[in-house]
């Protein structure tokens, strides 16, 4: 008769190919991503917006956070299309990853169902969830 | 403050696979900046060592390097900032010799990448930025400055050849660079026909992994005038800089804003401009990071980096002199030693003691060594 053990909570190991991240103060990201919805968070306090999601504010320094919704079209800044890949990438290849600018913040991702030479800088592209073959979950950006 | 001075620098050959151990890579660095400085292991007052974790076993390698080149009891420790390293190395050296704390400080940067296999080290190199939000989408080093590249080129409308042709040059100076690991020449076309790594990066477009140790030797004034030190070289002005590690908190994708940032303030500390810059080791881990650091470090204009390499004013003989050691792409990439590499090579150009690299006499070198993707940059710059 111990005492129950108490369970972590290793959501964030779902993110992406291969996680190396289990626990993170923002793991509902994860749950917005099994709902298909990514999202940010904002600063309940003082109102600045951060993507990748942040638990603490370094502006003014409260942790009290919302979650807002990546919604509409961003604009592509760049990219790169890979022909090889790190470890535990190779079934990946080949892909492409590019960085999308959403005006108050800019998005790292995968490029998702675009032809990989028809991706160029200054498309629109909006984000959405996805479920990768591994039954990993991370996010790309299709064309608007 | 008073005045710092180098007084002696060394590099072991960089190799593709080393056959020995750290301690040993480090000793061969060590010994060419000991005879090189005429200095005992007494008038080492503390060692800084550098390197990036993670590719060979060793933890807190500081106290096994000090105690194998004879340097315990002295204080040592650790620094680390990926790729600069041991420019961030002589940054603290010259800290602690120019804040009266030591007389002289060691530099060693080493790293024996041939510990692991090269699709290993790739995932080690995108370790080396946001492991929460970006790794997970199978990120690597060529992919990241490929992202430069292509931000590069929409902006500035180059293309693959303008960026072959900085590894052209590097090659035409690495087959003279002893110490450099690809001694071949490279012909454009080479370039051009070389397969994808990354796009718009080509195999030829990217350096190579390797196996080195480097060795920078600092100290006041009045200590290498009391070694008899003949031709000190003095550090001037160093500048540092970091920025958002996550590429989505960048505000610029095509040049790196460390690196203009690290300028900046380097300029001003050593009271000169970059026209006064007579010979230049830049961070060259691709092609498009030379291109960057043309215009970065205020060499050319923004979009003017295609002018300076088409017309060849960064080979030895131009108005600036750029990477005649052949550079990382030609010289290898040994991450921890990369910086004490480059700062050794402009020591011995202001020495006049570069041999067949040298440029005609001279005054002001510059040394820009960045770390990760544009996360940590430094800018040294040293004159006679």
């Amino acid at each position: 008769m111990g005492k129950p053990k108490k369970e972590k909570d290793v959501r964030f190991s779902k993110f992406g190919t291969v996680s190396f991240t289990a626990t993170t103060k923002v793991n509902d990201f994860i749950d917005y991503l099994e709902k298909g919805e990514v999202r940010g968070t904002k600063c309940k306090s003082c109102g600045k917006v951060f993507f990748p999601p942040r638990a603490d504010c370094y502006s003014c320094l409260s942790s009290d956070m919302e979650w807002f919704k990546v919604e509409g079209a961003g604009k592509l800044i760049t990219f790169s299309i890979l022909r090889y890949a790190p470890i535990g990438f190779g079934d990946d290849l080949p892909y492409a990853i590019a960085v999308v600018d959403y005006g108050d913040y800019k998005v790292f991702g995968r490029i998702g169902d675009i032809d990989l030479d028809q991706v160029q800088c200054g498309m629109e592209v909006v984000v959405r969830a996805n479920e990768l073959p591994n039954g990993q979950l991370n996010y790309v950006f299709d064309k608007a | 403050m008073g005045k710092v001075a180098i007084i002696g620098v060394g590099q072991s050959a960089f190799s593709r696979a080393y056959p020995g151990s750290i301690r040993e890579l480090a000793f061969e660095a060590f010994r060419e900046a000991m005879v090189d400085a005429g200095a005992e292991t007494g008038d080492i007052g503390a060692t800084v060592v550098c390197s990036a974790p993670e590719y060979d076993k060793q933890r807190s390698p500081a106290g096994v390097l000090a105690e194998y080149l004879g340097l315990t009891p002295q204080p040592t420790f650790y620094a680390e900032t990926l790729c600069s390293s041991s420019s961030t190395g002589l940054k603290l050296a010259y800290s602690l010799v120019a804040s009266g704390l030591h007389d002289s400080v060691m530099v060693i940067g080493f790293q024996k990448m041939s510990e692991i296999s090269s699709a290993e080290s790739q995932e080690r190199m995108g370790r080396g930025a946001d492991i929460q939000w970006e790794s997970p989408f199978g990120t690597m080093m060529p992919a990241y400055y490929a992202m430069y590249a292509q931000g590069y080129m929409d902006s500035y409308g180059i293309t693959s050849e303008d960026l072959a042709l900085i590894r052209v040059k590097a090659a035409t100076y690495g087959q003279i660079n002893e110490k450099a690991v690809y001694r071949k020449g490279v012909e454009l076309q080479q370039c051009l026909d070389a397969d994808p790594v990354a796009n718009p990066l080509k195999v030829f477009d990217c350096c190579a992994n390797a196996d080195g140790a480097s060795c920078v030797i600092v100290a006041s004034e009045a200590k290498a005038k009391a070694m008899g030190i003949a031709k000190p070289v003095w550090i001037l002005g160093l500048g540092a800089a970091s920025a958002p590690v996550n590429l989505a908190g960048r505000d610029l994708f095509n040049g790196l804003r460390v690196a203009q940032m690290a300028a900046a303030e380097a300029y001003q500390m050593a009271g000169i401009s970059a026209q006064d810059v007579d010979v230049a080791e830049v961070h060259d881990c691709f092609t498009i990071a030379e291109m960057m650091a043309y215009e970065n470090l205020g060499f050319a204009e923004p979009g003017g980096g295609k002018e300076l390499i088409r017309s060849k004013e960064t080979y030895k003989e131009g108005s600036i002199p750029v990477n005649v050691d052949g550079g990382l792409l030609s010289k290898g990439h040994p991450i921890g030693a990369t910086g004490g590499s480059q700062i050794r090579t402009i020591v011995l150009q202001l020495r006049g003691e570069a041999g067949e690299m040298q440029v005609k006499d001279p005054q002001i070198g510059l040394v820009h060594n960045i770390g990760g993707v544009g996360l940590y940059g430094n800018v040294s710059i040293l004159g006679r």
